[in-house]
């Protein structure tokens, strides 16, 4: 060991190496700083274009260089409504057979399978979206729905197979594994003791649950905003089968847009500087909404974490 | 509560645990389906010719991927060392230095909230800082794109596992003198050395299958990846390109390239999971 060093060296090395650390750990906060700068000012020309209308109109028009974005807005609004539907209660029906259902083999084995859903990478799903689910969608799933539901104004129109209800579904599913391991995790904050008092008292495995979730409702509350920040800028299986149509219908069989299928379409196309502004102002309004949410879900989990007596 | 009878409190009982077991069967099921499909259709189109020639036009027939795949790796080894250095050091900041100070809470806070932000906003912002004011697409723009979605996971990653180091360890070696930096470099990382090779793939494992932000950056090209200044191919953007064109021999191939990309991403991952648990249960 080198203590022939003297003190005196070894402690500007000590600054160094510390301030290195810290120079990186700025990184983050410049990063997101710049972020934030590049998004505001390369999207300024729409912004000052077209202000308040850009979010209230929906024309979509590069040659007249018009834009108005709530049918991309409106698309990824609806489809992650969709989603969130579908996966908030499928997760939490998950949660609970990993946790209080099935027995310990089973129960890893299936939680393995739910997280590998998540490593699967977005494109994947994409391609499974447009080449296997979507045909499958408009030959029995979209005619079936319409039989039953009496033509009803939702499911309306030639079955297509690709569309809003398709995207909402395969986010359904794409989201489905982060919400499930935060209520997992929600569940198992759940004191032995609330659990048993219930069964104590006579209830069945479903009135027991129906304690933990109002026991842990702020935690699952939680996991949903997660899901929705993940289903709001979730790219490119959404591009595959949303059907990329600057329309907006009533019905969820028609062909859609979203803020990320808009971008992920139509950025490297846009030559026109209002064009692109406009593009980027998409990419302004998808990191705000974003951001608030995360921040929000951070904030809350932290606190119903404190409030758990976990830390 | 409302009054039920005892039958139909045992019955809706028993309703939801088999609602609960099938919907935990349709995860699995999902993840099956996806990945047989996948097999199925990827495996007819890889050969010799997808590994080692360049892609044909549509109709030609034959041809492969192989500048797309030397492409990927490329951009996400290019990624990979420029986010690790800032990943580890910033991870240190936050174990060993940061604590619980403000500036320490607000970086552990804006790195979950960059964690979490979409991968395509990622890619506008290099857009427009690299690609934009030089005039054209290149491939280190991509791996500047990736390592942004690699910094905050490898931060997060070594924070967490750095905190897994017993503090004794830290005290003994500053009570024989050693100085602060040498007792992270030597001793910390030393024993945590498993758990950040872990993190650091996974990682990889992560941002390789990106898309997103690899539109606006690295774009694609049908040819080698001679020129990181220019477009570059990538498997991922190929997929895509390939994918939406109505050519039936390009879908193939894209379907070839999905069953890369998802094998290497899933063996990774389940590889190095399993390594961690093997040295957990001993």
């Amino acid at each position: 060991m080198k203590l022939l060093l003297e003190p005196s060296t070894q402690t500007r090395n000590d600054g160094i190496f510390r301030l290195l650390t810290i120079v990186a750990a700025s990184f983050i906060l410049l990063i997101m700083i710049l972020l934030f700068i590049e998004l505001l000012s390369n999207s300024w020309l729409s912004l000052e274009k077209f202000g308040l209308q850009f979010l209230l109109t929906n024309v979509w028009d590069p040659v007249r260089q018009e834009f108005g974005a709530l049918s991309s807005l409106y698309g990824t609004l609806v489809s992650t409504l969709i989603a969130m539907l579908i996966a908030v209660p499928l997760s939490l029906v998950i949660a609970l057979f990993l946790v209080e259902m099935a027995p310990p083999m089973v129960s890893k084995f299936f939680g393995m399978a739910i997280e590998l859903l998540a490593a699967i990478p977005s494109i994947i799903y994409g391609m499974w979206g447009l080449f296997v689910l979507a045909p499958l969608m408009a030959k029995y799933v979209q005619p079936f729905l319409q039989k039953i539901s009496g033509n009803l104004f939702l499911f309306k129109g030639p079955p297509m197979g690709i569309g809003m209800f398709t995207a909402g579904i395969i986010l359904a599913i794409m989201v489905l594994p982060f919400i499930s391991s935060v209520m997992r995790e929600v569940f198992l904050m759940v004191p032995n003791v609330v659990k048993e008092s219930a069964v104590g008292m006579g209830a069945t495995t479903w009135e027991m649950v129906k304690v933990m979730v109002r026991y842990g409702i702020q935690g699952m509350i939680g996991a949903t905003f997660i899901g929705l920040s993940r289903a709001i800028g979730e790219t490119m299986a959404v591009t595959f089968v949303i059907g990329n149509s600057h329309s907006i219908s009533t019905s969820l069989f028609a062909p859609a847009n979203s803020i990320t299928a808009t971008l992920a379409n139509e950025f490297t196309e846009a030559s026109e500087p209002v064009y692109l502004s406009a593009l980027v102002e998409l990419g302004l309004l998808l990191f705000v909404v974003t951001f608030i949410i995360q921040m929000v879900s951070q904030l809350w989990l932290k606190r119903v974490q404190k409030r758990m007596g976990v830390q | 509560m409302k009054e039920r009878s005892e039958r139909s409190r045992i019955y809706l009982d028993i309703t939801v645990r088999l609602f609960s077991a099938f919907s935990a069967l349709f995860g699995l099921v999902i993840l099956i389906w996806i990945l047989t499909v996948v097999i199925l259709r990827g495996i007819s189109a890889i050969n010799w010719e997808f590994f080692t020639e360049l892609p044909t036009p549509p109709g030609m027939g034959g041809g492969g991927l192989a500048n797309a795949i030397l492409g990927t790796v490329i951009i996400t080894v290019v990624a990979t060392f420029i986010s690790v250095p800032f990943g580890l050091l910033a991870g240190v900041y936050l174990s060993e230095f940061g604590g619980q100070s403000k500036f320490a809470q607000n970086v552990r806070f804006l790195t979950n909230i960059l964690m979490g932000t979409p991968s395509i906003i990622i890619g506008i912002f290099v857009y427009t800082m690299l690609v934009r004011p030089f005039g054209h697409f290149s491939g280190y723009a991509g791996s500047v794109a990736l390592a942004i979605l690699m910094f905050p996971l490898v931060t997060r990653t070594t924070e967490d596992i750095l905190q897994l180091v017993p503090n004794a360890l830290r005290e003994s070696a500053l009570a024989l003198g050693m100085p602060r930096w040498k007792v992270t470099i030597n001793v910390v990382f030393r024993a945590a050395k498993k758990g950040l090779i872990t993190g650091i793939i996974l990682s990889v494992a992560r941002i390789s299958g990106e898309t997103a932000p690899l539109l606006f950056t690295a774009l694609n090209s049908p040819y080698w990846p001679t020129n990181f200044t220019d477009s570059t191919a990538n498997l991922t953007v190929t997929i895509f390109n390939y994918a939406m064109s109505p050519y039936e021999d390009w879908q193939k191939a894209a379907w070839g390239a999905s069953f890369l990309i998802t094998f290497a991403v899933l063996i990774t991952t389940l590889m190095v999971r399993y390594l961690v648990r093997e040295k957990h249960g001993k």
